[in-house]
């Protein structure tokens, strides 16, 4: 059950809000439960083709050739789609919030960089022609070795991940790695009790929505085209299609809005590009929908992350210094990843007053699939480790855990970090509710505290 | 492809169809008679998205051929109260939000009839047995448990004063 306390801070709030704690049915609810909510999918178009993809079976390949000659032999075919029918094949996602440079393939030409990259799109009547049509494309490679680990990739002589980068990691305003400095932690180090220094790590992590990642392109009147997608970025995605197929914006529609769950899995823009181009050059309706296995293999999964934590603590329970290097695994491309990587930094050192702290958090290019968005990304694996050490401090200077955290917790006009002052802390007070939550009684100093004010 | 004619009841309908061979119920349903209410989810017989009833009894439509429905009767999200009206469990879904993205909901209310109508009185662990086949990304499924056994104590207060 959930409770809602307006109690708190009840002085500060000048907002009237009356909404939060009363509960309101979803607006969409009707549609869902009477089946009648129209997915991206429910819809008939007459002649639609079914666009299916020869993808890499290698990690880390160069591609000697491709021949589509047999594949466009196979009865229900109707043309494949290459590398150079794309008007401009290499983009980013977020290259209009200055990420750069462009560093992803549409379809792969000389190079794939992880398992299940797509290199040639097979257009057919049927979605069993488009598969026979698939395993009729022959491509020939040369494996090249690949790298799986951030750290490993980040050693001199690793294998090159991505050229258009040039090394294995983005680039920050010149910088190897998003930093964070404040104060000095050697002094704080020298100044604590106790030093300890802890790694925490975490896998890719696939969202796994129940309707997997699609879109239908059907050409209108006037050259224009209409997307039916489940795209949860219509914008991005109207973006970068526009981008890559050289197109004015008006001529290219998107109708969304409905998605069989997203989680951050359908933030990316990788069917709709090429099911626009399909449709283009066919001048017929396109569907392009992931099976099961390729949303498992090949749609972005959160990054795997990799964290040291170095802590200095004085017996006291103030945190004096905290060292932290965190490791973004991006997977082949940048994607949302350089992006994560920043909010990984702006998270550090987590919501606590600390005098002195380092920061470096990298976004490292691997093998492995491009990672992305997901839920929270950047932050959630972080608050994890961040979390976990801070029972661990507790548990090493013989403090409660929940005093420990009150102690530490940012108050209003603390000095952040990232050189931010403090406003609309509210830690010192959730502490307290759910020390009260969970009978787990707190000394009356620690219940006096307020995030209001440092007590003196 | 090879044409073979099916006869069967539809939402308590006679339907008559000539499907492809070795094409599936769930193919039928929403490419040929444009029944989008059950979800294609993963093509595979795991994610219980496309469930509909056949001759009483949950089934995945995915798996289905359709020549194999000839005679027998199948119940979609469409055809769930046949009159218009809310059924207690779409009403139960709605009211105790048991739907969030929505695309698992279809399966999972005709998972959760064909318990109710084997078992009116289920238990919790009857009802998580029954939707344990049907995958949920959003709710954590509490919710939907939830409203399944309200519609369970609806339907039975109904009866008694029937």
């Amino acid at each position: 059950m959930i409770e809602y306390r307006k109690d708190y801070f009840s002085d500060a709030r000048t907002d009237g809000l009356t909404e939060v704690g009363v509960t309101r049915q979803r607006s969409d609810v009707l549609g869902h439960v009477t089946g009648k909510t129209q997915y991206y999918a429910d819809r008939h178009f007459a002649g639609l083709l079914h666009l299916k993809m020869v993808r890499s079976p290698h990690h880390h390949a160069r591609i000697k050739s491709i021949d589509v000659s047999r594949a466009l032999k196979v009865p229900g075919v109707v043309r494949v789609l290459t590398a150079k029918d794309v008007p401009q094949n290499i983009y980013t996602i977020l290259c209009l919030i200055q990420v750069e440079p462009n560093d992803e393939p549409v379809l792969a030409f000389d190079k794939v960089r992880f398992k299940g990259e797509q290199i040639v799109a097979v257009l057919a009547e049927s979605e069993q022609a488009a598969l026979a049509g698939v395993a009729k494309v022959k491509v020939v490679y040369e494996e090249l070795p690949a790298v799986f680990d951030v750290e490993e990739a980040l050693k001199p002589g690793a294998p090159l991940v991505n050229e258009y980068h040039g090394r294995n990691w983005f680039t920050y305003e010149g910088h190897h790695c998003r930093r964070v400095r404040f104060g000095n932690v050697d002094e704080g180090f020298a100044a604590a009790d106790h030093v300890i220094e802890e790694m925490y790590q975490s896998s890719p992590i696939e969202h796994a929505p129940t309707e997997t990642t699609g879109c239908i392109v059907v050409p209108d009147q006037n050259e224009r085209y209409t997307c039916y997608s489940n795209t949860q970025a219509l914008y991005f995605t109207l973006d970068n299609s526009a981008l890559i197929l050289n197109s004015p914006f008006h001529k290219l529609r998107l109708v969304g809005g409905t998605v069989g769950g997203g989680f951050g899995g359908k933030v990316d823009v990788i069917t709709e590009p090429i099911a626009f181009l399909a449709a283009m050059l066919t001048r017929r309706p396109v569907k392009y929908e992931y099976s099961r296995a390729e949303e498992m293999q090949v749609s972005s999964p959160r990054a795997a992350e990799r964290i040291y934590i170095k802590d200095g603590v004085a017996k006291d329970g103030r945190i004096l210094a905290r060292q932290v290097r965190l490791y973004v695994d991006a997977g082949a491309y940048s994607r949302h990843s350089p992006y994560g990587t920043t909010k990984a930094a702006a998270h550090m050192p987590g919501p606590y007053t600390i005098p002195n702290v380092w920061v470096d958090c990298h976004c490292v290019y691997t093998n492995r699939t491009p990672s992305s968005a997901m839920r929270g990304f950047g932050v959630t694996i972080g608050d994890f480790a961040l979390e976990v050490q801070m029972d661990k401090l507790a548990r090493l200077i013989g403090m409660d855990p929940m005093e420990f955290r009150i102690l530490n917790a940012y108050r209003d006009g603390d000095m952040k970090a990232h050189q931010k002052e403090v406003d609309g802390a509210a830690l010192v007070e959730c502490v307290q509710a759910a020390s009260d939550l969970a009978n787990w009684p707190i000394a009356g100093r620690y219940r006096a505290m307020s995030s209001q004010k440092r007590e003196g | 492809m090879t044409k073979v004619p099916v006869q069967f009841t539809l939402n308590g309908r006679e339907q008559n169809e000539f499907v492809d061979s070795g094409s599936t119920l769930l193919a039928a349903l929403r490419d040929k008679l444009g029944l989008y209410g059950t979800k294609a989810g993963c093509h595979q017989g795991t994610c219980g998205a496309c469930t509909v009833i056949i001759d009483g009894s949950p089934q995945l439509s995915c798996l289905t051929l359709a020549e194999r429905c000839a005679g027998k009767s199948v119940t979609t999200l469409e055809g769930l109260t046949g009159n218009g009206a809310l059924h207690p469990l779409q009403q139960a879904f709605m009211e105790g939000f048991a739907a969030q993205c929505g695309f698992c909901t279809p399966g999972m209310i005709l998972a959760a009839k064909s318990l109710l109508d084997r078992n009116p009185s289920p238990s919790r662990d009857d009802v998580i047995d029954a939707i344990s086949g049907n995958i949920c990304r959003c709710t954590g499924y509490d919710p939907i448990i939830n409203a399944i056994l309200t519609a369970a104590e609806q339907l039975r207060g109904a009866r008694k004063s029937a």
